[in-house]
């Protein structure tokens, strides 16, 4: 679309290459810090590049000796796994009938607003009762009572892209089922989920990513292995007086790893999902 | 008989996602109202009723003012350099060089971060005594002695801003592109072959189809900069000396960390009313952009 003058074309590739430093340099930076030795990283002038490769780091946090540094990762990790999966079934299955009614009945259709409205709330203004709420059922400290949180997140946040899934599947699908005598659970189970099925992957995936980054209600609403969520657990140990920096860089490695890995499969459908405005950032 | 039952068959069905609604939110910011109105501690003392002391105070306190300035600053120039940045890193990824298709899939990468590991990953950067900026800035002789980046109340907070910029202007970039990719070729050949410059082009040409996207990004990420808790509290905790204290970290405190749940309340729905505010504005804004296309 440009004249292709060389000063141009090598303007491009100038800031191409300055845009790919941007990027890549911090993440590189944090990789590179996980695997230098202590060592290495408090040497001055700096080592940008560790004399020996150090992956002790590695076996560190994914070890699951009693007690040690590794078991309270791991622990988090696995809480984390399990506060994002069942938050975000929970959500899709709530999600799942609420947003093919809005998306087929247009006299209900204002109440996708309301939900959608909500999620521009502040977490501090439920914050307060939802802290008191917990601890009343004993659900403090517990990955039940934080997935049941994640809930306030997620449950908009599904049915506003599941909605957006099911107004692109025509009705005319359905009336036609309909017509052949099919009962609406049948159509229901048979067409229109089946055919709905990417869009619930996708959402699920998202809702999924949503809940692993949450830390506000974590930080609030978990205080130990039982519950502590992987967030929670790395801004500790960054806030800590852990002496290792490497050690931190490790943690924040694994931790980046599922969600960089689910954004770089999930590159279109993410893109696709920006673009109608429907992905939080 | 039909409308009435669909309509009747629709609530039902939503019948699951509003018990949900209403029990951990609906029911949680009706309760923040009413204790808003309370001296309630967070545990114990139930507390009683004060009118609207708590507003008084918070509104008429310094805390408040400066937290309210130090967030609209925060939001205001880090939303401002991602909408610029993005809208650049868009332009030239719009452009055809080899490697284009992998520079793009790496705009995923600091989307993807998450925020804390963000957070985490700049506050070793900026780290006073091993951190990477006062290691490079040294020895590429642009720095005499290591600086507490995050220590000093003059750079902690625009050190908290280029690193939330860096995580977020990429997906400015990526809304942006996807728009760019939507002007016809041919319409852009049109004004080129009729002698408009870039700057013309980019006015009537191109702007006309990144302007709703653009704006759409802008809102989303005005609030959620305005709500800003995360990246604050694992870097500086809305320190030093409370010159990162935004808004969201003022009402961590005065709840959670003084535990006086009434006046935490208060002030967390003067902060919704201070969003809504916002969002009202942006979608009046949204609706004048939509009716002018």
């Amino acid at each position: 679309m440009e004249r292709r003058n060389p000063i141009f074309t090598a303007f491009v590739y100038a800031c191409a290459l300055l845009l790919a430093i941007v990027i890549l340099a911090p993440i590189g930076w944090l990789f590179v810090m996980s695997i230098s030795s202590a060592a290495d990283l408090s040497a001055k002038p700096l080592n940008w590049w560790p004399d020996e490769i150090d992956l002790s780091r590695y076996r560190t946090l994914l070890s699951t000796i009693e007690n040690s540094a590794g078991a309270a990762f791991v622990a988090s990790l696995l809480n984390s796994l399990k506060v994002a999966g069942m938050a975000t079934l929970a959500a899709i299955a709530v999600a799942i009938p609420s947003a093919w009614a809005v998306s087929r009945t247009p006299t209900v259709s204002w109440s996708l607003y309301a939900v959608i409205a909500t999620y521009m709330l502040p977490p501090v203004a439920l914050a307060v009762p939802l802290y008191m709420g917990l601890a009343y059922f004993g659900l403090l400290n517990s990955v039940f009572g934080l997935a049941l949180v994640y809930l306030t997140i997620l449950a908009p946040f599904t049915t506003w892209l599941l909605k957006s899934g099911f107004d692109s599947i025509p009705r005319e699908i359905e009336s036609a089922a309909m017509i052949d005598g099919a009962r609406l659970d049948q159509i229901l189970r048979l067409l229109t989920l089946p055919l709905a099925a990417p869009v619930m992957a996708t959402s699920a995936l998202f809702a999924f990513l949503l809940a692993w980054d949450e830390f506000f209600y974590a930080l609030l609403f978990t205080s130990d292995l039982r519950a502590k969520t992987l967030t929670v657990a790395i801004a500790d140990l960054a806030g800590g007086r852990v002496s290792d920096y490497g050690l931190i860089a490790t943690a924040g490695v694994l931790a980046a790893l599922p969600p960089v890995l689910i954004g770089l499969v999930m590159q279109r459908a993410l893109i696709s999902g920006l673009t109608s405005g429907g992905v939080k950032g | 008989m039909p409308g009435t039952w669909i309509t009747t068959r629709a609530w039902l069905l939503m019948l699951p996602l509003l018990v949900v609604m209403i029990a951990v939110i609906g029911w949680p910011l009706v309760d923040t109202v009413r204790l808003s109105f309370t001296d309630a501690k967070l545990v114990g003392t139930a507390g009683g009723f004060v009118g609207v002391d708590n507003y008084a105070r918070m509104l008429g306190g310094s805390n408040f003012q400066r937290a309210l300035m130090t967030t609209t600053w925060f939001a205001v120039v880090s939303v401002a350099a991602e909408m610029v940045l993005g809208v650049l890193a868009a332009l030239l990824l719009n452009q055809q060089f080899r490697g284009r298709t992998a520079l793009r899939a790496l705009m995923i990468l600091p989307w993807a971060l998450p925020t804390v590991v963000n957070a985490t990953l700049w506050r070793l950067i900026y780290n006073p005594e091993y951190g990477a900026l006062n290691a490079a800035l040294t020895q590429l002789g642009l720095l005499d002695s290591y600086r507490s980046w995050l220590g000093e109340p003059g750079s902690a907070l625009i050190a908290l801003i280029v690193a939330d910029c860096w995580k977020n202007f990429p997906l400015v970039a990526l809304i942006a592109l996807a728009a760019l990719q939507a002007v016809p070729r041919d319409i852009n050949a049109a004004a080129l072959v009729d002698g408009a410059g870039p700057f013309n082009r980019f006015r009537y040409v191109i702007m006309p189809y990144l302007a709703g996207p653009l704006l759409v990004a802008l809102v989303l990420r005005t609030i959620e900069a305005f709500k800003v808790f995360d990246i604050i509290w694992v870097m500086t905790r809305g320190g030093p000396a409370n010159s990162t204290r935004t808004l969201s970290i003022l009402v961590y405190q005065e709840a959670f960390s003084f535990q006086r749940a009434g006046s935490g309340a208060s002030l967390a729905l003067i902060v919704t009313l201070l969003v809504t505010i916002l969002a009202v504005a942006y979608a009046a804004l949204l609706r004048k952009a939509a009716g002018a296309s």
